[in-house]
């Protein structure tokens, strides 16, 4: 049986008149009206992050006790929590008798990092990350950044955690 | 003296053009996206001093991504009418 209207083809073809690969056809100004658009997204995620920059003020450290200063013997370790509950950080004594604190977070994806006293530094195991004990720097693996460091206050016989130093890359 | 080889047709030269320019605005835009992974880890590494210079770079660029796409349009619809 012939088809009705015209006879050019079958009625629905004359009443869907857009093919479907017409349909998914992408001009070349669409494609760059869509790039210029991902284009504008990125600026705007950059004068969000700039927005973000003028609008955080710098965080106020709390002052707070870490431990006192024969807790930790040589070699020894402590573990606390430094500036909230959800930043935890280690104080290390050295071989050289020196106390210092680091935040536990490895500067590539936040495994906690453990103290090797006999290797004097900090050895994160998930990517192999080594941080000197003596000043957080980076001694070998991914971490680009160093260990930011826990500004310690003595009072006393009592050691406090007064703030913490990002560090440079 | 040989003679010059035939120029390619008009429309076939616009079609170029405008490759040329969509290329060119992808590159731009891998810079850019570069740009904002990079600045956001800066960021959210405490380091907030590259957050403006990023931002003006990205905003040249997407101005840039804005001149290339009004002349590819351009060129699209003098392609059209010439088509027509």
């Amino acid at each position: 049986m012939s088809a009705r209207g015209t006879g050019r083809g079958p009625l629905w073809r004359e009443e869907i008149s857009v093919s479907s690969a017409e349909e998914r056809y992408v001009s070349r100004r669409q494609l760059a009206k869509f790039l210029v658009l991902t284009s504008v997204g990125m600026f705007v995620g950059n004068l969000w992050i700039l927005a973000k920059s003028w609008l955080t003020r710098a965080p106020a450290y709390p002052l707070r006790r870490v431990a006192t200063l024969g807790e930790v013997p040589v070699g020894g370790v402590r573990l606390f929590s430094y500036p909230s509950a959800a930043d935890p950080c280690i104080l290390i004594r050295t071989a050289s008798g020196e106390l210092a604190a680091y935040s536990q977070k490895c500067t590539h994806l936040s495994c906690a990092v453990f103290y090797v006293h006999a290797k004097s530094r900090f050895e994160c195991p998930c990517h192999q990350g080594f941080f000197a004990a003596q000043d957080g720097r980076v001694l070998a693996g991914p971490p680009q950044r160093p260990l930011p460091r826990i500004r310690l206050a003595q009072r006393g016989d009592e050691l406090f955690a007064v703030g913490v130093d990002l560090g440079e890359a | 003296m040989e003679p010059l080889p035939p120029s390619p047709p008009v429309q076939r030269r616009g079609l170029t053009v405008i490759d040329g320019a969509l290329a060119l605005i992808a590159i731009l835009l891998i810079v850019q996206m570069w740009l904002l992974t990079a600045t956001l880890e800066s960021f959210l590494a405490g380091h907030p001093e590259a957050a403006l210079p990023a931002a003006i770079v990205s905003g040249v660029l997407a101005a840039a991504c804005g001149g290339l796409y009004g002349f590819v349009r351009g060129v699209d619809r003098a392609q059209s009418s010439l088509s027509e």
